[in-house]
């Protein structure tokens, strides 16, 4: 395990690979240096508090509503996050939180109910940070697109109304492509996984001292989950919005 | 009642449908659209909507399918508020074309689908034929029309909802001299086979080939209504320009 085990020296060391980005930003007159030293700064703080934080729920005798409470906020912070990063409309916050909701219902329900692992602190917490943290960049997207296509397909999409279709009807080309969009990204890194890429849990858990066959199944299943929470999210983000993109009078309703 | 009396129209004696717009308008008070706007407007053969560019015709024809409603006063079609019909029931009922046919995905068998999903190949040809589209292009990939085909194929689509009125919305502004022609002839017929048009057009010698009727917007007030003879003799110098009292009136596309 001693492998894993960096002192505040080593994280200290690592820094120097941000001096590196920092230079390369004055280097090429990028005028990111504040941002990019901001960045690390604010992970840094960032992580030593979860770090500190996390104690409380992942030993054994910590109780189980700690773990629920660090959901909640977790929860919280994510629709509060996609936002403001997609439309700034109350309804788009409270979707995302419905969205984060049900997709951590589904997939964590399906990992634990089938036993895959143990529903505890130490379990439930990371699983739920992947699950939400990889949903959110496709939930914000799928957000954007779909407000985007009101705009920018609403020939397409009067033209059916005006044929008499429900406004269901008449948005479902239009939401099909948007989860698509949403979607296929994740399916390609979900491919290319290995190949190309080592993956965060798997690279996590090597340099932990864990054995290489357990760590990939364990990446497996992470990678299963994360497909299946960006699928819930978006479906259920995309599904939401779409009826509040229209009027009861089956009109679409302007955003500018 | 207006249903009934409808079902007459091949015979030649269409039901004289009305749209009544009272104290009607549309947009905020800074920047208002239209403006209190009443008329009573018998819908036959064809009503042409006239008016300087941002006088309000589009939005004035959106009223009459409910893809907007006003935000104040009322429209009514054949006695009963629009807002007391069943919007997808009034679409079909009132049906649109565009200015830019809207050209959905696939074949033009699959864009007559959208319209009536159990159209069947006799019937999607006899459309097609209706329109004077060869009915070869069924199979034909919709994206690949031409504008003035698209345009054809995009009315053969509002004829297979089975309207008793049909809204157009410049739908010769996009295309050139032959198809504009070939669209202009096809309105006639389908106006003297029975299904009225309310066709919006910026084109005064168009206005004059087609028009039984006149209703002249400008500013976003109502200019002026009548027959298009009458609106000839009209003491307002604008009205009389509008309509190009002065130009000749051909003899093709004249009313009685």
């Amino acid at each position: 395990m001693n492998n894993a085990d960096i002192g505040l020296l080593g994280v200290a060391a690592s820094g120097l690979l941000i001096a590196v980005a920092v230079g390369v930003s004055i280097w090429r007159q990028l005028g990111l240096e504040a941002t990019i030293a901001w960045a690390a700064l604010r992970a840094l703080a960032q992580l030593l508090v979860v770090g500190v934080a996390l104690q409380f729920v992942v030993d054994d005798d910590d109780p189980l509503v700690y773990a629920f409470i660090w959901l909640a906020v977790m929860h919280f912070f994510a629709a509060y996050t996609t936002y403001r990063r997609a439309r700034q409309q109350r309804m788009v916050f409270a979707l995302a939180l419905l969205a984060y909701l049900a997709s951590s219902t589904v997939t964590l329900g399906v990992l634990f109910g089938f036993g895959v692992y143990e529903p505890t602190g130490r379990t439930i917490v990371p699983l739920a940070g992947i699950v939400i943290g990889n949903s959110l960049a496709a939930t914000v997207l799928v957000t954007n697109r779909l407000f985007a296509a009101a705009n920018e397909r609403r020939i397409d999409i009067e033209g059916r109304l005006a044929l008499g279709l429900n406004a269901a009807d008449a948005f479902r080309p239009t939401l099909r492509d948007a989860l698509r969009t949403a979607l296929i990204p994740q399916v390609e890194t979900t491919k290319a996984v290995g190949i190309i890429a080592l993956p965060g849990a798997m690279v996590g858990l090597i340099l932990a001292g864990a054995d290489p066959q357990d760590a990939v199944r364990v990446q497996v299943s992470v990678m299963y989950l994360v497909l299946g929470s960006v699928a819930t999210t978006t479906a259920v983000m995309s599904l939401g919005l779409a009826r509040q993109l229209f009027t009861p009078a089956q009109q679409l309703k302007r955003f500018d | 009642m207006a249903a009934d009396s409808t079902k007459s129209a091949g015979s030649g004696h269409p039901y004289p449908a009305a749209f009544e717009l009272t104290s009607v308008s549309v947009g905020t008070a800074n920047q208002p659209i239209l403006r209190d706007i009443n008329v009573s407007t018998p819908v036959e053969g064809i009503l042409a909507v006239a008016g300087p560019s941002g006088a309000g015709k589009s939005t004035f024809l959106r009223l009459l399918n409910r893809l907007d409603d006003p935000v104040a006063g009322t429209v009514k079609l054949a006695g009963l508020d629009l807002r007391d019909w069943d919007p997808a029931t009034l679409r079909r009922h009132v049906a649109m074309v565009f200015q830019r046919a809207p050209v959905f995905a696939g074949t033009v068998l699959d864009n007559l689908r959208v319209a009536d999903p159990q159209v069947t190949d006799d019937r999607a040809r006899h459309v097609l034929d209706h329109v004077a589209l060869p009915t070869e292009l069924l199979d034909r990939p919709a994206d690949r029309l031409s504008g003035g085909e698209a345009q054809r194929m995009s009315i053969a689509r509002a004829l297979l909802t089975a309207p008793e009125i049909l809204l157009a919305d410049e739908p010769t502004a996009a295309l050139d001299g032959d198809a504009r022609r070939a669209v202009e002839d096809l309105g006639r017929e389908i106006a003297d086979g029975g299904v009225p048009i309310v066709w919006i057009t910026h084109d005064t010698y168009q206005l004059r080939r087609l028009a039984d009727h006149v209703l002249l917007l400008a500013d976003g007030e109502l200019l002026a209504f009548g027959r298009l003879d009458e609106l000839d003799e009209h003491p307002d110098p604008l009205v009389r320009s509008l309509v190009g009292a002065d130009k000749p009136t051909p003899t093709d596309g004249a009313p009685l």
